[in-house]
């Protein structure tokens, strides 16, 4: 009781009470900045503290939105915002950039530094950072659980003491801590801290050049200074325009500072900061001498090496992909939802109702005709796609949240390097399989322009997604030498022009370093939620363009502009051993890559495909031009010029491929 | 007794004539200085050599002193090459006129900075001066890349050499901080290790630039 008084009223003297509404509506509503290394439980905690969702996984760098949600703490209203993850007040990536400006530019009033318990001695000169920038750092030692059952202990109260903010012990995914952390949020006070310090040459070098800096960052001079003798060039262009007139003399000063401790200053700057750490953590934190090797370490290890992670490989692909989404979500549940409730149930019975209230059958062609929108949009949308797609985003995101992912990365990282990337491309490269256009703008995260370019080529051109890839699973299933035709040309072509993409596109393949997260069993709430938002994701995306699509179609119809375009295309579809019907069907699949195999799957079972012709259709049309909300999304990530290029070139090779396979499967009678 | 340089020379090249090519001699006219030249007379009056006819022997005392002279030159291309990374033509002439400085003492030097290197950069072998089989009979393992390291290995890292400061920095910000325990867990297809409760991997081209200390 006397501890708190005593707080109290260090906080009044500060002049800073967070009690009740009077004092907040002075500063609008509050933010609230998580921070912290990737995968130690940000989103978890920003899910607990708004009840709304940010996709949690257990995979480094998938964050790379920012998440804002609302949350009432105490009867106050804030804003929680969750950063991707970032290392350390000086970023290298893109990730570490966006948050550090949420630092900067939004000013939060508190921020919460998450660390990861077991990992506490590598994560804390990050808190240190954010300590002497003056911030006001609520520090979150998450995942205590599992720390733990490894015989780890922490001493909390002892560390908040050191550390002069406030500490929690917690575990967030089992909603340990919760109550305290909101406690701290709405009664934040900030403390003067007494931290260990430099070395003397480092501070006085530190010193020069904070009493320079006249401008205001966000952050303290101490650690702007820090920043700018790292040769932060952000930092350096904002001081730049906020110091004016000063510059010059600021710039002199640094140059002479970088330049006298060239040989090693990140370095020094890192050990001084471990020795800190060292001093803080002495007798808070205990290990025990002895590992203890839990059976997700046993299964970390098993997927790694290759005698035994390439069969892991293959069973996961078999029963999580072909099984699972192929057989159950494509076969089962498409015929369920398409053959008896659509085709058998619901669409004759609209097809009644729009009967008796639009006497015009032109009209009713557009909702319940051959490309009517009930008809056929809801019914490609809700009857076909929807349950793929369903069953993939929850294949992917137990994957996601086990920790496999990296453990994949490493695997194939020598195959990536190849083609121009590194293993970590396998997270786009697997999310492709899902939707390419979700993944095309999750190629952000990799590192530089030239594997991004090569990531978004070859999501556009060799991966199909999961709702392609089930229709044509279904098509070509019966005949398993044309899956295999099939399979095969897709891997072929995804080598052949990432090794000439690697060698056409100038630049160098970057480094591969990853941390590999613990391998976790998936909790089936987050599993549920995750999917329920890639699916809202998914439907809200595609639903309005299967209608504005099917309204096309319809327009097409009845203008006899099909019929048209089937005679003009019928020289090019007859090059590839196509009947000119095809035509319909790529032209679907330029609205989008499923509705185009939809449209073969339509052609299948009217009889018109032999199996050569479906195995030549498939393989084109999986290559075929990306679509339309792909296209958009590679000429936002990468620019007209490259997505312009992307498309033509996909064009052509797709029918080039097409040609090819035909001619040689029709020499060589294969099929 | 200091040698001059072109006596330095024919050692050498006697050196791998009779010694590494085993014929036991070296034949005046392939040494590349002509036999009528005072240096041969520097080198029978030290009686390190002895000339019969076209042919130039080593006495014992020679073969040693052609040994150090060979083992200077190695390190000094080893020199050139792994620390001011100058390679090919230049390195190599520039080596030539380094071998020179590396008298008794430098050589010592240089050799425990390189770690007590085996080969030169052509793969031949480097003779072992004192300071490596001092440092053999010590079981002084040194510092080498985490690559050398075999898996289930451990030692603590030592330092991060990469010309890519920003690949340091994420390295360093990660925690693979010189003074930290490192265990290395698998070499193959990626190398992966263990500091503190936390796992990486890393590709070769990282794994190389990360310097451990074995213990």
């Amino acid at each position: 009781m006397t501890l708190f008084r005593s707080r109290l009223r260090r906080r009044l003297r500060k002049g800073c009470s967070c009690h009740g509404p009077l004092a907040d509506a002075s500063c609008g509503v509050r933010k609230v900045a998580l921070v912290g290394n990737p995968n130690v439980g940000k989103s978890v905690l920003f899910n607990a503290l708004t009840g709304t969702y940010a996709t949690v996984s257990n995979y480094p760098g998938t964050s790379v939105e920012v998440a804002r949600g609302a949350a009432i703490i105490g009867g106050v209203s804030f804003q929680i915002i969750d950063t991707p993850g970032m290392y350390s007040l000086l970023p290298i990536t893109e990730e570490e950039r966006v948050a550090r400006r949420i630092l900067l530019e939004d000013a939060p009033d508190a921020v919460i530094h998450v660390v990861d318990a077991r990992n506490l001695e590598r994560m804390l000169p990050m808190t240190v950072q954010l300590i002497e920038a003056g911030l006001p750092v609520i520090l979150v030692v998450n995942i205590m659980d599992e720390a733990e059952r490894l015989g780890i202990a922490i001493n909390i109260p002892l560390l908040g003491e050191r550390l002069g903010i406030p500490v929690v012990g917690a575990a967030v995914a089992r909603k340990r801590g919760l109550a305290e952390i909101q406690g701290k949020i709405s009664c934040y006070a900030k403390r003067e801290h007494s931290l260990p310090r430099y070395s003397a040459w480092l501070e006085n070098d530190i010193a020069e050049i904070a009493g320079l800096l006249r401008g205001k960052y966000g952050l303290s001079t101490k650690a702007v200074a820090l920043l700018l003798l790292q040769r932060d060039r952000e930092m350096g262009d904002l001081v730049r325009i906020a110091e004016g007139d000063g510059f010059a003399a600021l710039e002199a000063k640094i140059g002479e500072k970088i330049y006298a401790r060239r040989e090693s200053f990140h370095l020094d700057l890192s050990l001084e900061r471990r020795r800190i750490t060292e001093k803080i953590l002495e007798g808070v934190f205990r290990a025990p001498d002895e590992r203890k090797v839990t059976l997700g370490e046993k299964l970390s290890r098993w997927s790694v090496r290759p005698l035994t992670g390439v069969p892991l490989l293959c069973i996961v692909l078999y029963y999580g992909l072909y099984q699972f989404v192929g057989v159950f979500g494509a076969g089962t549940i498409v015929d369920f939802l398409e053959g008896t409730v659509f085709e058998k149930y619901f669409n004759p019975w609209i097809t009644e109702i729009v009967r008796g209230f639009i006497p015009w059958p032109v009209w009713q062609e557009l909702f319940t005709g051959e490309y009517g929108v009930i008809t056929l949009g809801l019914r490609y949308a809700l009857g076909i796609i929807l349950p793929i797609v369903a069953t993939f985003f929850l294949f992917f995101s137990v994957l996601e949240d086990s920790g496999y992912f990296p453990r994949l990365a490493l695997l194939v990282d020598r195959i990536f390097k190849r083609i121009g990337l590194t293993g970590r491309a396998v997270i786009p490269m697997v999310l492709g399989f899902g939707c390419d256009t979700m993944a095309t703008m999750v190629t952000r995260t990799l590192e530089t322009t030239r594997e991004r370019i090569i990531a978004t080529l070859l999501l556009a051109l060799a991966i199909p997604c999961s709702a392609q890839l089930g229709v044509i699973l279904a098509l070509l299933s019966q005949e398993p030498r044309a899956l295999l035709i099939w399979g095969f040309c897709l891997i072929l072509v995804f080598l052949l022009v990432g090794l000439l993409a690697a060698r056409v596109i100038p630049g160098e393949t970057p480094m591969f370093y990853m941390e590999l997260p613990p391998m976790r069993l998936p909790q089936l709430s987050n599993i549920l939620t995750k999917t329920y938002t890639r699916m809202q994701w998914y439907l809200l995306e595609i639903l309005p363009l299967f209608i504005l699509a099917s309204i096309l179609l319809w327009i097409g119809k009845i203008t006899y502009f099909f019929d048209k375009m089937a005679v003009w295309t019928a020289p090019v579809m007859a090059a590839i051993g196509l009947p000119q019907e095809t035509a319909v069907a790529f032209i679907f699949g330029f609205f989008r890559r499923d509705y185009g195999a939809a449209g073969l799957y339509d052609l299948q079972t009217k009889g018109l495909l032999n199996a050569r012709q479906l195995t030549v259709a498939a393989v084109t049309l999986t290559l075929f031009i990306p679509c339309i909300a792909q296209f958009l999304i590679i000429k936002k990530e990468r620019g007209l010029k490259v997505a312009m290029a992307i498309g033509i070139f996909v064009s052509f090779f797709a029918f080039g491929s097409g040609y090819a396979l035909n001619k040689i499967l029709a020499t060589t009678g294969l099929l | 007794m200091k040698l001059s340089e072109k006596a330095e020379e024919i050692l050498e090249a006697m050196w791998i004539a009779a010694e590494e090519e085993g014929q036991g001699f070296a034949e005046i006219e392939k040494i590349g200085v002509p036999a009528d030249d005072p240096v041969y007379k520097e080198l029978t009056g030290l009686a390190y050599i002895e000339i019969k006819g076209e042919r130039a022997y080593f006495r014992p005392e020679g073969r040693k002193e052609g040994e150090k002279t060979i083992r200077r030159h190695r390190l000094a291309e080893r020199l050139m090459m792994d620390v001011l990374d100058m390679r090919g033509e230049n390195g190599h002439s520039k080596a030539c006129q380094f071998e020179h400085l590396l008298n008794e003492g430098v050589d010592t030097k240089v050799c425990t900075m390189l770690n007590h290197p085996a080969t030169c950069p052509h793969g031949r072998r480097i003779p072992p001066g004192e300071c490596c089989l001092e440092a053999r009979r010590r079981g002084d393992l040194g510092v080498v890349p985490l690559t050398e390291l075999k898996s289930g290995e451990e030692g603590a890292i030592a330092y991060i050499q990469t010309g890519d400061s920003k690949k340091m920095q994420k390295l360093v910000a990660m925690g693979v901080l010189p003074g930290n325990r490192i265990r290395l867990l698998q070499t193959f297809p990626s190398y992966i290790f263990r500091v503190g409760y936390s796992e990486f991997a890393v590709d070769t081209n990282m794994a190389r630039e990360i310097f451990i200390n074995r213990q």
